[in-house]
């Protein structure tokens, strides 16, 4: 016979369950509220905005006094230019050393290298903008005879270096869901694990693969203390990879304290806010659409 | 030469059949070059990570040498920062991350939970675990602006430490969700079974069966969150750190966590190494020290941790 649970444990249970619940959405109510929150600051300036000239011209003079004017051309240009360059650098090497973590090393070595990824992704971005700012630049100056060290270039192999472990643990993922008797039928048929690799993992991993590399175009893109203190400050196209520029998120991190409440100036960083957090929503939701894609499979 | 000749044709005095059947070709001997070669061309790829990492560290801990000491540790900073130690900040950082890891680790805990043991397969539960993708990749400077506008402005808690904390908290979410969310897929199902079979309750078998067997992943997403909240500097710069605030002592309670803004480590190394002038050489590379022991030295412990409590699993 079931003995009858005392009604405070009921209760109990149901709050708890409520609770649980209530949490378990948490994460929606916060992407909700970080939208809503951040779009309610800088909505003001809307009625004022020419979408037009706001993403296309690149004249940023949000302090004149006679005539403001708030292009954010040159810093999406800015943003873009610094994270494909990183990537063009990162991509190699971190899909190279995923696929050395997941089918070229064992043991030992696979753990301590596993375990010195996970610690480079811990350094903080603050480091990495100080290592910029005053290591690698002296570096650039002397290496390459340009006369600013803090430049487009120096900002992609900070976010080179900071976005090669996500790429490395994601990929290293997606290798690893692919199903060993792939393997073996390939090296049954003779080939070696470069061919194996080649022609049989890459292909059949490379949707993971991708997500692994959007991952780490999202990281680039909405890194902002590296490219704070690394790629100099200057608002404007770039014409060579040594030139010095400014991205989306360095402005609202160098400005945001100088405006005051309400302003222009203030509502616009907002609005920039908005622009990055809608290109890194469509950058993480590409990301998942191509891991769903995995497991469909 | 016909198909023929070539069976008749016996072997030659100096070859014996087998050996040559199989001699290497030209064709293997190419093969295992072109695999020596990718072995270590991918394992260059490795090591180009690890150099830098190596690097970086012994650089800067060598550079910031000739101003460590427990003084400087024990020590508030003067002039603006730019002498004295970094006690302050110190305590700063302890406040943040202490706040944010007590918001953040229940919620966290519990989102998991929810999502481990809770939702079903449905078009509901892919939109939260969306939701939980994109707030880790929501950049952290916008996760500043909403605390500026949700925390400091529309709660109306101004700039302050506890601004900050909530604003981290709300950041570092997704670490934990991730790790305890692992952590509890991979406790067995028919453990749940055996507690449900008795009887228990679903919340009963959470609390003594599942959430004590994935207690590892739990702590090391937990420990992960910590190093994560330490390093971080622009949200917080905009909702509640101060580039420098005088303090009186050097215990721990120095401020007021509901109205205070605080000293934090992260953006007292901005601030030393981009606006200040007149710091001795070594002092930002002091603080940079300081802030990757303390980044690192988190981080390794939840490596230990988790090796240690795999290594007493049970199944």
């Amino acid at each position: 016979m079931a003995t009858k649970r005392r009604p405070f444990e009921v209760i109990a249970e149901r709050l708890i369950e409520l609770l649980i619940k209530l949490c378990g959405i948490s994460a929606i109510i916060f992407v909700f509220g970080i939208f809503f929150f951040v779009f309610r600051e800088g909505a003001p300036f809307l009625a004022k905005l020419k979408v037009g000239e706001f993403l296309f011209s690149s004249e940023w003079f949000p302090t004149s006094q006679t005539q403001a004017k708030y292009g954010v051309g040159a810093l999406i240009v800015g943003t873009l230019s610094v994270t494909i360059l990183a990537m063009v650098i990162a991509v190699p090497f971190g899909l190279g050393a995923a696929v050395f973590v997941s089918e070229f090393c064992t043991g030992k070595v696979k753990e301590s290298l596993k375990v010195i990824i996970e610690l480079l992704a811990a350094i903080p971005s603050v480091v990495w903008g100080f290592v910029g700012l005053s290591v690698m630049s002296p570096i650039i100056i002397n290496t390459f005879h340009v006369p600013i060290g803090v430049n487009m270039f120096n900002g992609a192999m900070l976010l080179a270096l900071m976005s090669v472990p996500i790429m490395v643990s994601i990929g290293e993922d997606a290798l690893k869901a692919v199903p060993d008797s792939y393997r073996e039928a390939a090296l049954a048929l003779g080939s070696t694990k470069w061919q194996t690799v080649y022609r049989v993992l890459l292909p059949a991993a490379k949707n993971g693969l991708l997500a692994a590399v959007l991952l780490g175009v999202g990281r680039a893109i909405g890194e902002t203390m590296a490219v704070l203190m690394a790629t100099g400050h200057s608002v404007r196209i770039p014409d060579s990879i040594f030139d010095p520029v400014r991205t989306l998120t360095a402005t609202i991190a160098a400005e945001l304290g100088e405006t005051s409440k309400g302003s222009d100036h203030y509502q616009v960083l907002f609005l920039i806010g908005i622009l990055l957090f809608t290109i890194t929503f469509i950058v993480n939701l590409a990301a998942d659409l191509a891991v769903k894609g995995i497991k469909k499979q | 030469m016909s198909v023929e000749a070539a069976i008749t044709t016996p072997p030659q005095p100096d070859a014996p059949a087998t050996s040559r059947l199989f001699a290497e070709t030209a064709l293997v001997r190419k093969k295992y070059r072109r695999e020596l070669i990718a072995k270590c061309f991918f394992g260059a790829m490795a090591a180009a990570m690890v150099i830098p990492l190596i690097l970086i560290v012994t650089y800067i801990v060598v550079q910031g040498a000739p101003s460590l000491s427990w003084e400087f540790l024990r020590t508030n900073p003067r002039l603006g920062g730019i002498r004295g130690g970094i006690w302050s900040a110190v305590v700063g950082t302890i406040y943040i991350v202490t706040i944010s890891l007590c918001v953040s680790a229940p919620i966290g805990v519990l989102s998991a939970v929810y999502l481990n043991e809770y939702a079903k397969e449905s078009w509901f539960t892919r939109i939260v675990n969306l939701a939980v993708v994109n707030l880790a990749g929501v950049p952290s400077i916008v996760h500043g602006l909403f605390g500026l506008g949700a925390f400091v402005y529309a709660a109306g808690m101004g700039k302050s430490i506890l601004a900050a904390s909530l604003t981290l908290s709300i950041m570092t979410l997704p670490v934990i969700i991730a790790s305890t969310k692992e952590a509890l897929a991979a406790v067995p199902v028919p453990f749940r079974e055996a507690c449900w079979n008795v009887g228990a309750t679903r919340w009963q078998t959470i609390r003594r069966i599942v959430l004590p067997n994935s207690i590892s992943g739990i702590l090391t997403g937990v420990i992960l969150q910590v190093s994560r909240t330490a390093g971080e500097t622009a949200p917080v710069m905009l909702t509640g750190v101060a580039t420098f605030k005088a303090v009186d002592g050097t215990g721990l309670l120095l401020y007021n966590p509901l109205t205070d803004q605080c000293m934090a480590l992260s953006m007292h190394l901005y601030y030393i190494a981009t606006q200040a002038s007149g710091a001795a050489p070594s002092l930002p590379y002091a603080i940079a020290t300081v802030l990757l022991c303390v980044v690192l030295l988190v981080n390794a412990t939840a490596i230990l941790v988790r090796g240690y409590l795999r290594s007493r699993k049970k199944w």
